[in-house]
């Protein structure tokens, strides 16, 4: 039973569950800095268990990915995010589409449906980590939710990232990161797109003069 | 079948409930007051109330039923049977198989029933609105602490409290992330339960806003005294299942009377912390309005689903 | 060595030609370097060709890309569309920029933009990572976001946005896919980095773990399949290809989808050795007929002619996808045929449609009169192109769209009749809308730069000669392609 879970995996059950915690607690989250926040820390959480994974394993570039994590997901995005909040003013509420109870409630289910898709496929997987995949496509769903859910620009982005964050873990758990050169392409994108987006976001504002995405139903069949 | 050292730390436990009860609400206020730079009352103080409110007449309203004389004695039993079976000092607690953990949240809900009725008994509009915020706290809390149940029996495979807070105590370390959850959404229907600052506030009779104090406003002299005691015993009980569950070190096993007398200056030095650690929480938290009370008991629920949750898919290994 | 130069000049020519039309900013010249520039990655991708069918398969940089002839007939294609394009490109900017639409600095993004997005193309078509493999694609749903949203129009905004975030979610769900790929495949050639290289998982696909490889295809299917624009994950392809500039719709149809399909195909290759039987086939047929049946009753709804265009494609892609998932070499052959009919039609059908919208002012159907009297040749060239794309016999959709029905009844007689009523739906609604607009009363003006229509009737006699005569070395380049297929 669960004596023979070693240490550094109790350790990484921890931070997965943590990341899931705040996985809800973006879906919940009312204001836009707190939910920028919530997502620089559910970023250094993820770099934590990189590392921890890293350790344990001495895979060497893992400890590159939990870097690389640290300072995109926790610092540099988190910071891009925050000026440009405060560039454009936007308006400090977030808002939803469905209310914040009923998108928990679908939360919750997206969580079991997770856990029973990840369960069978983790036991086959031979890394201390393996448990947490399913919280990893946990979170993926949950991100999913959010950017369905919200109707302001922002957030949805932050949905976008969060989706990566899980992405990312269900690659730390599965099978102990990708190929760095995937890796490293894949942050690169992030990155780039982020800052796309960042300069989309004045072009909406500009148009739109709100970053309220609901304002946005023109395009429509018919 | 039931040994005389485990009739002898049943009876002992009972008593300890009883008279520790008012000083832990004493406790928590005082440490209120220090925390928020006020005077304090005597720690003592809840003692002096309920021997001030014995001594005093019961004034009766003309419409009060039976039920309302008999629900402060109904309620007062519940806390008390609450209080012996949640193992505070010792696991061997010859009441304990009376009631597991599913009939312990029965009990609470036998005297939310009772207290509800009773203010609804009378008449009066503050009464009745109690009654009826009481069970929409109460219908919200009773699942999410079901859940948080749930969790800690699933890793001690016994709904029997002792046996869990058993298997608990005396596991090695292992971090658990399913208690931690567990432990934080108890912690949250705790002060739900308890008519604790975010979702009540014992300390105010603002009608737009008091639950508790809504519901016992007609009662009065030695009903009221018990109403009270009653009170401080849902705090205790809520507090030492609480500590059993979540930092179970140092309660003691079956048939060790040693570690019975090890086990009560760590009680009180746990329930000390937990005073502070409630008074701290009320004192930074600000009330929230009565309709967010349901998402803050969600968010509890939510919290305890996903403790079940990660339980069965982190913890579990064939 | 030189043919390595050859893929590494092919590669290089976008990436270069794309900074240095930022850096240089809109000059007179500008334009000419784009095609040039486009020109001569053709020229490069066809000297590739050439190599290939002599001397066979090949890697390039190590094991990280390789060129076999599935690629290579892709790599073709999308050199030689986007050379067409940025020669239509340029009057067609022009007149943009002229209607005032435009300011030069969303010219200059523009070249530079589909240069870069040309190299995302090529390198998702010849990586052999297929992590590489979703970078590029993702890489390319960023580069065609500013595309689409050049105009800044709300509602082109509006649609950049809708598809910078449905492709977003469908793309994560293809990285999802691929690190359970990865997850097989590493149980299997361990933890280096060739376990997510094509054609190492080639050679032990019957031994990765089929649970996994179920899950993680219907990933890639989904991920990449919203990019292909399959239902129901759809919604951006229409917004997208009407709100853009017109060369970027033609681009988005002629190529992007083709080359997410490529995506689907080669993970479709993995899924069938690992789980055997006709999962991945029967998956890809249903996605494909749902997609052809919901275009084909979408296609009467529309009002703006790329809008209803954009849907014609979603329906061709589903065909597509239903061809492959048949599976065979029959049907595969069928499938790569229609995608290379597919894309010289439809881009040239988008080359028509905008010097059309452009000398209309309008893309409503209703508002676009009389064609064949302002430009004849534009106005011809859109009819034999929805002509051609509709299946009509002379024109080379016509035998793929036959042999893909043929194949169906033989293999699978039930979908026949869906087959056939999508496609009878989408012609009565396509030619109904467009014979008005071509032939009508109208009092347009002539526009200030010439179009240009030799992208149009290249591609139009292109498909027109494929129709009639394949030629022997196309023949055994696409049988040889189908047979890698499975």
């Amino acid at each position: 039973m669960s004596a023979i879970i070693p240490l550094s995996a109790q350790l990484i059950n921890l931070c997965a569950s943590v990341i899931l915690l705040l996985a809800f607690a973006m879906l919940a989250q009312r204001r836009v800095m707190q939910l920028i926040n919530l997502f620089a820390l559910q970023g250094l959480v993820l770099c934590l268990s990189t590392l921890i994974v890293a350790v344990t394993t001495g895979q060497h570039h893992l400890y590159y990915s939990a870097g690389l994590t640290l300072a995109l997901k926790a610092i540099l995005l988190p910071w891009i995010l925050h000026r440009l909040v405060r560039k454009l003013y936007v308006k400090w509420d977030v808002e939803s589409l469905v209310n914040v109870p009923t998108t928990m409630l679908v939360g919750v289910v997206l969580v079991m449906i997770a856990f029973n898709v990840a369960q069978p496929i983790s036991l086959l997987s031979q890394t201390v980590s393996r448990g947490t995949l399913g919280i990893a496509l946990a979170v993926v769903m949950l991100a999913f939710v959010m950017m369905i859910t919200r109707t302001k620009a922002i957030p949805q982005v932050v949905g976008f990232l969060a989706m990566e964050n899980g992405l990312f873990l269900a690659a730390t758990s599965a099978t102990y990161g990708m190929p760095m050169v995937v890796e490293l392409g894949i942050a690169l994108d992030v990155l780039v797109g982020v800052i796309i987006l960042g300069v989309f976001f004045f072009q909406i504002r500009d148009q739109f003069d709100s970053l309220d995405i609901s304002h946005m139903e023109k395009l429509k069949d018919g | 079948m039931i040994s005389i050292s485990g009739l002898l730390g049943q009876l002992f436990a009972i008593a300890l409930a009883l008279v520790l009860a008012p000083l832990l609400t004493g406790w928590v206020n005082q440490c209120r007051a220090v925390l928020q730079s006020r005077s304090a009352p005597p720690l003592l103080q809840p003692y002096f109330m309920l021997h001030k409110l014995f001594r005093k007449d019961v004034v009766m309203a003309h419409s009060a039923s039976s039920l309302f004389r008999t629900a402060p004695f109904v309620i007062f039993g519940c806390m008390l049977l609450a209080c012996a079976i949640i193992p505070s000092l010792s696991t061997d607690l010859p009441f304990a198989p009376a009631a597991d953990m599913l009939a312990l949240v029965g009990v609470f809900g036998l005297a939310r029933i009772f207290i509800s009725l009773a203010a609804m008994d009378i008449g009066t509009s503050f009464g009745s609105l109690g009654g009826r915020r009481e069970m929409l706290i109460g219908f919200l809390a009773e699942p999410a602490l079901l859940m948080v149940i749930f969790t800690t029996a699933m890793i001690s495979q016994s709904t029997s409290v002792a046996t869990i807070v058993e298997t608990l105590a005396h596991r090695d370390f292992i971090i658990y992330p399913s208690l931690a959850f567990a432990g934080i959404a108890f912690t949250m229907i705790s002060l739900a339960e308890n008519a604790r600052v975010p979702v009540d506030n014992p300390a105010t009779h603002l009608e737009l806003t008091m639950i508790h104090e809504a519901m016992i406003l007609e009662y009065s002299g030695r009903h009221l005294a018990l109403i009270e005691w009653a009170a401080s015993l849902k705090l205790y009980a809520y507090s030492c299942l609480g500590l059993a569950l979540f930092f179970p070190w140092g309660i003691a096993e079956k048939d060790n009377f040693l570690g019975l007398i090890g086990a009560i200056p760590l009680l009180l030095l746990k329930l000390g912390i937990g005073g502070f650690v409630l008074a701290l929480i009320e004192t930074v938290n600000a009330k929230m309005r009565i309709f967010r009370a349901p998402e803050f008991l969600g968010t509890a629920f939510l919290l305890a689903v996903l403790g079940l949750l990660v339980r069965l898919l982190l913890e579990t290994r064939v | 060595m030189a043919e390595l130069d050859i893929f590494v000049a092919m590669l290089a020519i976008p990436l270069v030609s794309g900074a240095l039309l930022t850096v240089i900013g809109e000059r007179k010249w500008a334009p000419n370097l784009n095609v040039i520039a486009s020109g001569c990655t053709f020229f490069a991708a066809a000297l590739l060709t050439a190599d290939i069918i002599t001397n066979g398969p090949r890697f390039a940089m190590g094991e990280q890309f390789f060129i076999d002839s599935m690629n290579v007939f892709f790599v073709t294609l999308t050199a030689f569309v986007g050379m067409t394009t940025s020669i239509f490109s340029g009057p067609y900017m022009k007149n943009e920029h002229e209607h005032g639409r435009l300011t030069v600095a969303r010219l200059r993004l523009y070249k530079s933009m589909f240069q870069l997005f040309m190299f995302t193309m090529l390198v998702a078509l010849t990586t052999n990572n297929m992590g590489i493999l979703w970078v590029a694609m993702e890489a390319a749903t960023l580069t065609t976001v500013l595309l689409v949203s050049l105009y800044r129009t709300p509602a082109s905004l509006e649609a950049a946005w809708k598809y910078f975030i449905l492709c977003g979610v469908g793309i994560a769900q293809a990285l999802f896919g691929t690190i359970l790929l990865y997850f097989a495949a590493e149980r299997v050639l361990g933890e280096t980095g060739n376990a997510l290289l094509w054609t190492h998982l080639v050679e032990v696909r019957g031994e990765l773990d089929p649970s996994i490889m179920v899950l993680s295809f219907i990933f890639l299917l989904v991920g990449y399949g919203t990019k292909v624009g399959l239902a129901p994950l759809h919604n951006w392809l229409p917004d997208a290809h009407a709100e853009g500039p017109t060369p970027v719709s033609a681009v988005l149809s002629g190529l992007l989808l083709n080359v997410a399909l490529y995506a689907v195909l080669r993970s479709k290759v993995l899924a069938d050795g690992a789980i055997g039987g006709d999962f991945a086939g029967n998956l890809m047929m249903g996605f494909g007929l749902l997609t052809l049946l919901m275009a084909a009753f979408f296609l009467g709804r529309q009002k703006d002619i790329k809008r209803m265009f954009a849907y014609s494609s979603i329906e061709h892609m589903g065909l597509i996808t239903f061809a492959f998932g048949m599976g065979g070499a029959v049907a595969n052959f069928a499938g790569l045929l229609h995608m290379t009919m597919h894309s010289l039609t439809k881009s040239a059908i988008f080359f028509a449609v905008g010097h059309a919208t452009q000398k209309s002012g309008t893309q409503l159907m209703a508002d676009i009169r009389g064609l064949v009297r302002i430009n004849p040749v534009i106005g011809w060239g859109l009819m034999l192109g929805t002509l051609a794309i509709l299946g009509m016999p002379p024109f080379g959709v016509f035998a793929s769209e036959f042999m893909i029905l043929t194949h169906a009844m033989k293999y699978h007689p039930w979908a026949t009749p869906i087959l056939l009523l999508a496609l009878g739906v989408a012609f009565a609604q396509i030619f109904g809308k467009v014979q008005p607009m071509v032939f009508g009363e109208t009092h347009a003006k002539r526009l200030p730069h010439a179009p240009a229509i030799t992208p149009v009737f290249l591609h139009l006699a292109i498909v027109l000669m494929l129709g009639l005569w394949i030629p022997p070395y196309l023949t055994r380049w696409f049988q040889e392609a189908a047979r890698m297929l499975g």
